[in-house]
């Protein structure tokens, strides 16, 4: 690429995308099976979180190309989300406090 | 912004290291902190990460409202059921939105390997069936919005269970698909422009990429979305 001044290119093989592609079929397929086949619990959970999570990092990491940047933009954008956990915590505790005061005096 | 002047402006420290070295480097060196990344990609990053949080407040709400809710929440399986022969088939066509949204994000990321291949006849291709996929997407979603509407679902009530169920619902999927639609649009001007060869003279291709940044994003939200709304 002689010419273009602000990029290094983000040129990956073909193949490569394909891969992911298909990882992200057979991925997507089994998340549907979880809620087909009614599993239920802490199984359920488990799977639907470790699928959604892979499915996820394989389109930032390859689709995205975080794989190949510098640190500094990854952990610039990857970092901050992290702080939704508190939120999410935070809200779960909200949450199961309004359901116990509903069900004492909203019944 | 390029890299020329990034390099040239600092005399210490050649920000070249990798790894944590170079995160140390690059944050540190009175220096434009993105190096070799150009402001329109750096600028869709900082966009998506601000629209993360977004859809991440309407996924929090929404566990809010339905853990906190003494009624029974709608079972997805069965509110987003098809018919096939007489038979409901659970999330049917939740399951093949996903597949289209993802063959999506495959076309997409080979035409942003065509760009940077200066093959900019199949990259715009690539890129006009990426929108018509996502359109495609978009046309479900009106169709199951249509459905659930004429089965009573509104945003204040529905027939089977949990109030708040309309409100988060038509909140979710309809900010999800404001951004398909505008993905579309984008993704359209910009096969548009490259067809006529605008990006041509300055032989870069780098708005491709960017443009499938936020193609890719919409998909990534989606995957979110079928996880916590659809298989909870």
């Amino acid at each position: 690429m002689e010419s273009t001044p602000a990029s290094h290119s983000q040129q990956h093989p073909i193949s490569l995308y394909l891969k992911v592609w298909g990882a992200l079929f057979v991925l997507s397929t089994l998340s549907y099976l979880v809620d087909y086949f009614g599993l239920h619990g802490l199984l359920r959970w488990g799977l639907i979180i470790a699928l959604m999570l892979a499915k996820a990092g394989l389109i930032v990491a390859v689709f995205m190309h975080m794989a190949w940047e510098r640190l500094a933009l990854a952990s610039a954008i990857l970092l901050p989300p992290l702080a939704l956990l508190v939120l999410v915590a935070l809200m779960a505790i909200e949450a199961d406090q309004m359901l116990v005061v509903r069900q004492l005096f909203f019944r | 912004m390029n890299a020329a002047s990034a390099t040239s402006a600092v005399g210490v420290a050649p920000p070249s290291a990798l790894g944590w070295r170079g995160l140390v480097a690059d944050w540190s060196s009175d220096q434009q902190a993105f190096v070799k990344v150009s402001w329109g990609k750096a600028m869709m990053w900082i966009f998506l990460l601000s629209d993360t949080f977004v859809f991440s407040c309407f996924l929090t709400g929404y566990m809010t409202v339905r853990t906190g809710s003494p009624v029974a929440w709608p079972n997805p399986s069965e509110v987003f059921a098809l018919n096939v022969g007489g038979r409901p088939l659970p999330l049917l066509l939740i399951a093949i939105m996903t597949f289209v949204l993802i063959t999506s994000s495959g076309t997409m990321a080979m035409a942003v390997n065509c760009a940077y291949r200066r093959d900019r006849i199949n990259a715009a291709t690539l890129m006009i069936i990426t929108a018509g996929l996502g359109e495609t997407f978009v046309g479900m979603q009106a169709f199951e919005w249509t459905k659930l509407i004429l089965e009573g679902v509104r945003p204040w009530s529905n027939p089977m269970g949990a109030a708040q169920f309309g409100a988060s619902f038509f909140m979710i999927t309809g900010f999800h698909g404001l951004h398909v639609t505008i993905g579309v649009i984008y993704l359209l001007v910009v096969a548009t422009r490259l067809l006529r060869g605008r990006y041509e003279q300055r032989a870069n291709y780098q708005i491709v990429e960017v443009a499938g940044l936020y193609w890719h994003f919409v998909d990534l939200v989606w995957v979110f979305i079928f996880a916590l709304f659809y298989l909870w």
